[in-house]
């Protein structure tokens, strides 16, 4: 059965300001379906967004809303979160708005372990302002500030989010739409802080300086260079040379910081 | 489910019970429904999506669900068409 989006789209705002081709929608569509699947009620989530392509995405959905400045997404969201520990937050985030200007306030929320699920949606550059290159973007890869190939090696979000502490770590891609979609389901559902590494393509700024081809070929590039982290652990290391992991690769329970913080205010408050 | 109500303009082929809805305002042309779709419904006519042999279509909402514009909607009959 078709699934009908227009329930979670605010009336008259599509079609989105987003280029031709551009994954980004895909991933918009397996968020609104994850929200549908967990049954989230439309007044008891937020959805908090910064700066960039994929921050124009709280603008079309019918939740509440915020559009901040850029990389503070997740410095609104745990106000926000704080506020009212009801709320089911979820912040939205491109790479470089996550990883670059964001970067501090993702490493320490992850080390915080507060319940709001993220979302980066991984394109490989900053698409809005016209292709510079951005912590994730491959080494030797073109962007147009580095028109002799990536001297830098990329972020992995993975990595990085368990290194800094998150409780739940998984990644897919725009061609893998549906397990995304199981995968911010069970994000949302999780207690504590989630990283979903949503991988994107841009094939107006980094397909097409990069040759990589438009924008099914770019999506079908995923098919063929993504290896599931089960599967991988079967496979000999020459046959994963190149292969992109995806999968949950952390999950696990631990201390959540709204309640850590509500008992010290019991404890402190019995007092007097 | 009950059917919608549109406001905008939609392009509606049908084969029996099977339904494909194409909304051209919000395509843009980018041709991801019409490359991924294994049995070739779909073609492009005017720089946007048109259902060409609706009759093929084995329902397997790849183009409906990786529409990144929400341009389209597959309406299943449950009967599966022929695959090429």
């Amino acid at each position: 059965m078709t699934f009908n989006y227009d329930e979670y789209i605010r009336p008259g705002k599509l079609p989105h300001i987003w280029c031709p081709g551009c994954a980004h929608g895909i991933v918009m569509k397996s968020i609104i379906r994850a929200i549908d699947r967990v049954g989230l009620e439309k007044d008891k989530t937020v959805i908090v967004s910064g700066i960039g392509c994929a921050s124009r995405m709280p603008g079309y959905v019918d939740f509440n809303t915020l559009h901040t400045t850029h990389g503070r997404s997740l410095a609104f969201a745990t106000g926000v979160k704080m506020a009212d520990p009801e709320l089911n937050v979820i912040a939205v985030a491109g790479d470089g708005d996550a990883l670059a200007i964001g970067g501090n306030h993702f490493i320490h929320t992850c080390r915080r372990n507060i319940d709001i699920t993220m979302i980066v949606f991984n394109n490989n550059i900053y698409g809005m302002t016209g292709g510079q290159f951005s912590p994730t973007t491959p080494h030797g890869r073109l962007a147009s500030t580095t028109p002799y190939g990536n001297p830098d090696y990329a972020f992995d979000v993975v990595e990085l989010s368990i290194g800094a502490g998150a409780s739940y770590v998984s990644r897919s891609t725009a061609y893998h739409a549906i397990p995304l979609e199981r995968q911010i389901a069970d994000g949302i559902a999780h207690k504590g802080f989630s990283v979903i590494d949503a991988l994107c393509t841009c094939p107006t700024t980094y397909g097409r300086r990069n040759k990589l081809g438009n924008a099914t070929e770019m999506l079908m590039w995923f098919k063929d260079n993504t290896v599931g982290v089960k599967a991988a652990e079967k496979m000999p290391p020459e046959k994963l040379e190149g292969k992109i992991l995806t999968g949950v690769f952390k999950k696990e329970e631990k201390p959540e910081y709204c309640d850590e913080y509500a008992k010290i205010i019991e404890r402190v408050s019995a007092k007097g | 489910m009950a059917e919608k109500v549109r406001q905008e303009e939609t392009e509606v082929a049908q084969y029996e019970e099977r339904k494909i809805v194409i909304l051209p305002r919000h395509c843009k042309g980018c041709e991801i429904c019409v490359l991924l779709c294994p049995a070739s419904v779909l073609e492009m006519k005017d720089f946007k999506a048109h259902v060409a042999r609706i009759e093929d279509c084995t329902e397997c909402m790849l183009c409906e669900i990786r529409c990144p514009d929400f341009a389209i909607e597959v309406y299943q009959s449950g009967k599966k068409g022929k695959a090429k």
